[in-house]
């Protein structure tokens, strides 16, 4: 149950010369909700990018799996990183039905009726089993998000990362997407989950991560986080988003 | 109030121009040439659009030097005039011993430019597919082949069913040039009909045989222009 599945070690990302990491250590153990939070721009989004490598760190090392990743290496451990998206990126042409079964068949070789057979079992999970022959266009935006977090899960990860699956939602559909990650979290799948969503970090995190100006500045149970922040960056940061 | 010379000229135009008895003599003529003018056409237009796919990917995806090979030919495929290109290949080639028949001059000349527009064309549709869709497919772990044929081609070939619609018009109408290559193409047909019947109706009915076959086309490149914007993406 202990064993890391991801380790980051001294982990630097630049953009130009913008510096988004840096030396970043974090680690995750197997089955653990881990949330970040922090300011916009503050490298939270670029941290998860790198787990899964949509950006290539420039520094350090990133073990996923027991396997390094990045910097010319093979893409192979990444099909064990699942990633749920803000703006959903479901693709637009297929059914959802389709959007969730096209990696289990492309990438893990199913047959499409085994995939698909998947896929109802999945959109069941997160209550769009009558949803399956639409388009990702006639869905909320809530509805859309679920069908992300199918696809991700359709893969059966030992990772999934959210990159502010809430953002881009109205508010009214916030709940039912929190609804069926908190689901999820007592499934036992390992989580890593950049939100502005406080609530949800204080009631389903395993452990907080609080970022800063391309740093950790601090991290802990999420008790210590919201009620005995340490760092006055932290402090200054809850007081800005819990006051209102 | 018409007098008799005014209507004497009025049918005079039609029997110069539009001369029924000859337009019935010269209408198989015109049509055997229909047959060649489409022929071609259609070939280059399927060419040109395979062509025009495999140089879009490769000039956005390959390494460095087939890039720029990719690159150049495009360049030099979109700044030669076609008429230029088809001369070339059809009189100059076979000096190095490549003799093209003129259906071969006229489908490569045209073939060859119509795959350097497309590339463009091409490129263009695939680099308005957003980022968020290569990206999810990168996060699925699908291979780049895959990436492409399921999720980036489907959706750029959408969008660029109007320019690619308009590329093919220009090509059939530049099926034209080939009967400087002595090719019977519906224009050689109409000017040779026009040469033995001394007359030029022959040559209005294939103008107005050209417009029939392709503004439904042009109109059509209207109504996906519409629908497009319309959906949105």
């Amino acid at each position: 149950m202990t064993r890391p599945i991801i380790e980051m070690k001294n982990v630097a990302k630049s953009f130009g010369l913008f510096q988004a990491l840096h030396s970043i250590d974090l680690s995750v153990r197997e089955g653990e909700i881990v949330v970040i939070i922090g300011p916009s721009g503050s490298g939270k989004s670029t941290l998860i990018r790198c787990i899964n490598q949509l950006e290539e760190h420039n520094g350090g090392t990133i073990i996923v799996d027991g396997m390094e990743v990045g910097r010319g290496r093979k893409r192979a451990v990444l099909t064990e990183v699942g990633m749920v998206f803000q703006s959903f990126n479901l693709f637009p042409h297929m059914t959802v039905l389709r959007n969730v079964a096209l990696g289990p068949v492309r990438v893990r070789g199913l047959s499409w009726v085994a995939a698909e057979e998947r896929a109802e079992r999945l959109l069941a999970r997160v209550g769009l089993a009558d949803q399956a022959a639409k388009y990702p266009a006639q869905l909320s935006g809530g509805q859309q998000q679920r069908v992300g977090i199918a696809r991700a899960l359709a893969m059966e990860p030992k990772v999934l990362l959210f990159d502010e699956p809430t953002s881009a939602l109205d508010p009214e559909m916030v709940g039912e997407v929190l609804d069926v990650m908190q689901q999820l979290a007592k499934t036992g799948v390992t989580m890593v989950v950049v939100t502005h969503e406080m609530g949800f970090a204080r009631k389903v995190a395993d452990r907080v991560v609080f970022m800063d100006g391309g740093r950790i500045v601090e991290e802990g149970p999420p008790d210590e986080i919201f009620n005995t922040p340490r760092d006055p960056r932290l402090r200054s940061f809850l007081q800005a988003v819990l006051s209102h | 109030m018409v007098t008799n010379a005014e209507a004497l000229s009025v049918m005079s135009i039609f029997d110069t121009f539009l001369n029924w008895k000859v337009f019935v003599q010269t209408l198989p003529l015109l049509l055997s040439g229909l047959t060649t003018t489409l022929t071609l056409g259609v070939t280059a237009i399927v060419l040109g659009f395979i062509g025009g796919l495999v140089l879009a990917l490769v000039r956005l995806y390959a390494k460095t030097p087939l890039r720029q090979v990719a690159v150049a030919y495009i360049d030099v495929f979109r700044s030669i005039p076609i008429l230029v290109l088809l001369v070339v290949i059809y009189y100059a080639l076979p000096f190095v011993g490549l003799r093209l028949s003129s259906f071969g001059a006229a489908a490569s000349a045209l073939s060859l430019v119509s795959a350097a527009y497309s590339a463009e064309i091409f490129r263009a549709g695939i680099e308005a597919v957003p980022k968020g869709q290569f990206e999810a497919a990168h996060a699925l772990g699908l291979s780049p082949w895959r990436l492409m044929s399921d999720v980036v081609l489907p959706q750029a070939l959408r969008i660029v069913i109007p320019p690619i619609t308009s590329n093919s018009i220009n090509v059939m109408k530049d099926t034209a040039l080939a009967s400087v290559v002595a090719m019977p193409d519906l224009l050689k047909q109409a000017t040779q009909a026009q040469a033995l019947a001394a007359n030029p109706t022959p040559l209005i009915s294939a103008a107005i045989i050209y417009i029939l076959i392709l503004m439904p086309l042009v109109r059509l490149v209207g109504v996906f222009e519409k629908r497009l914007a319309v959906r949105g993406r």
